[in-house]
């Protein structure tokens, strides 16, 4: 599993639960740390007892758990980095929406060795789309339905998300959008200079 | 024939950057993206080399120069300030002797999008630019990430250099410190005299009073060397009750004796360790690298053994220096 994934549960846990939170699950595993490092590889199995120890210490739902994750990785200013590149998808949230089928390959130009699993958005109406979710990385689909409430907020769009459980092996969350103008949304310039 | 007011517009969905000039070189029209660069100077009407400053190809300072340049890349810079560097293309229109222009920002897209708070919608929807913004921001943060991580690992594998060539129990350096230091000695040739230092009756306080006693004795010795030595000597433990200690510069054979007598002073006292005394002394046998010819890490150790070899035959708890002379008649 990359570093990245893990690093992302890491930074989730001690910034929402608190770093107490996070050694306890790292002991429960028995990992022998307590960093992850972004740029390394771990193994396969090393993301799943974590957040099962994770869940079962903060007594809640995984899939609940990694939507929050996904909620955070848009709006916590640690992760600003993350939101910018994600805006770079488009100037409206529907182009955002479009632009998720290149999500795995933009990934990929950015860390070649992060495969994340690929997205497919279908328009069915006008507002109304589905993101299938194909298999690969158990848990992405929780993490997208989180990351897309929060980039409507961020784009100040306001939608109705659900996830809708599996068609065969791919996940399927249904998007509403239901004013694409709601709020003003946060501020996004190409150029912005790092603090 | 299409006319200029069809072709401008078909250039403004095509082309935001685009230049279109008349026969005499003055500009016609431009698009949004290239006009908002200048937003309170209208370039309708200004000559084109008026507004811009050829870089390459430098020759060109006239209208129908530039028309010759026709299919080539060309470099140029706005004359006034901020003079952004842009790249162009130029096509003459057919039958009318005017041009068209299309300028691009190349590698100053990454100022230019700041000095002049450019958004998507400024640029046309092939233009690369917008995943060449995106690269640039997630290849600089994975950077990062690499980069701190690469400062973490140097920091680790010193603190793992530091252990590697470090005594854990005395904290004085190990035998394989005392061996790169040696080597680098003898490889520039520096001058320098080396101590090989025993301790007496070690082995009957361990085997009297016990490890811990035995471990006291060695960390109270270490001091005691750490003490009568300078910051730039090495003191080294390479064995478990050998160690050795290497001068560097100093050759004084006075000098060495009295560091040696004080040595041996002050390791003599007894200690104590939990209320038993635990009596050990010291013996020293040194050798000068002016000894020799051409020193070398193990003639320079096999000789101030022989000297400590000498001290402990002359009853121990004495100095001895290495004499060549002498070696040489047994």
């Amino acid at each position: 599993m990359h570093g990245l994934i893990n690093r992302a549960i890491q930074s989730f846990v001690c910034a929402t639960y608190g770093r107490p939170c996070w050694l306890r699950a790292t002991q429960t595993v028995g990992l022998g740390f307590s960093e992850f490092e972004p740029m390394l590889l771990y193994d396969v199995n090393t993301s799943g007892r974590i957040l099962d120890a994770l869940c079962a210490d903060l007594k809640r739902p995984r899939a609940e758990f990694l939507e929050d994750l996904g909620t955070y990785l848009v709006s916590h200013p640690n992760t600003e980095d993350l939101r910018r590149l994600l805006r770079f998808g488009g100037v409206t949230y529907i182009e955002f929406l479009h632009s998720l089928d290149d999500l795995s390959d933009r990934v990929r130009l950015a860390v070649s060795d992060l495969k994340l699993p690929a997205l497919e958005l279908t328009e069915n109406a006008p507002g109304d789309f589905t993101l299938h979710c194909f298999p690969g990385l158990p848990g992405y689909s929780s993490v997208m339905t989180g990351v897309l409430r929060a980039m409507a907020d961020d784009y100040g769009a306001l939608v109705m998300l659900s996830h809708d459980g599996c068609q065969g092996e791919v996940e399927v969350i249904s998007i509403t959008l239901v004013e694409s103008a709601f709020a003003a949304g946060r501020r996004f310039e190409l150029g912005a200079r790092k603090p | 024939m299409m006319k200029i007011g069809e072709l401008a517009s078909l250039l403004e969905t095509l082309c935001p950057m685009f230049v279109l000039l008349d026969e005499t070189g003055r500009i016609r029209q431009v698009g949004p993206t290239l006009q908002k660069l200048r937003p309170d100077q209208p370039m309708e009407g200004t000559g084109f080399l008026e507004l811009f400053d050829l870089i390459r190809p430098r020759a060109v300072t006239t209208f129908p120069a530039l028309m010759a340049t026709a299919g080539g890349k060309l470099h140029l810079k706005f004359r006034d300030e901020p003079r952004t560097a842009l790249k162009g293309l130029i096509a003459p229109l057919p039958g009318c002797g005017g041009a068209v222009i299309n300028l691009s920002f190349g590698i100053s897209i990454l100022d230019a999008v700041r000095d002049y708070a450019l958004t998507s919608a400024d640029f046309s929807g092939t233009d690369l630019a917008i995943e060449l913004l995106y690269l640039v921001e997630a290849k600089s943060a994975a950077m990062e990430a690499s980069r701190s991580l690469n400062l973490r690992l140097q920091g680790a594998m010193l603190a793992a250099e530091e252990q590697a060539y470090t005594d854990t129990l005395t904290g004085l350096k190990n035998r394989r410190a005392m061996d790169h230091i040696l080597g680098h000695l003898i490889q520039t040739k520096s001058r320098f005299s080396l101590m090989n230092l025993d301790l007496d009756f070690f082995k009957s306080v361990n085997d009297r009073l016990g490890h811990a006693a035995g471990d006291y004795v060695l960390q109270q010795a270490a001091k005691i060397m750490l003490e009568e030595t300078r910051g730039d000597d090495t003191v080294a433990r390479v064995g478990g009750d050998e160690f050795v200690i290497i001068f560097k510069g100093l050759l004084d054979s006075g000098k060495l004796r009295s560091i040696a007598d004080r040595l041996i002073d002050k390791l003599g006292k007894p200690m104590s360790f939990e209320g038993a005394a635990c009596s050990i002394s010291a013996s020293i046998g040194t050798a000068l690298s002016t000894q020799f010819d051409a020193p070398t890490a193990a003639g320079m150790l096999h000789a101030a053994d022989l000297a400590l070899y000498a001290a402990k035959r002359d009853g121990r708890s004495c100095h001895r220096l290495y004499c060549a002379l002498s070696h040489a008649q047994q």
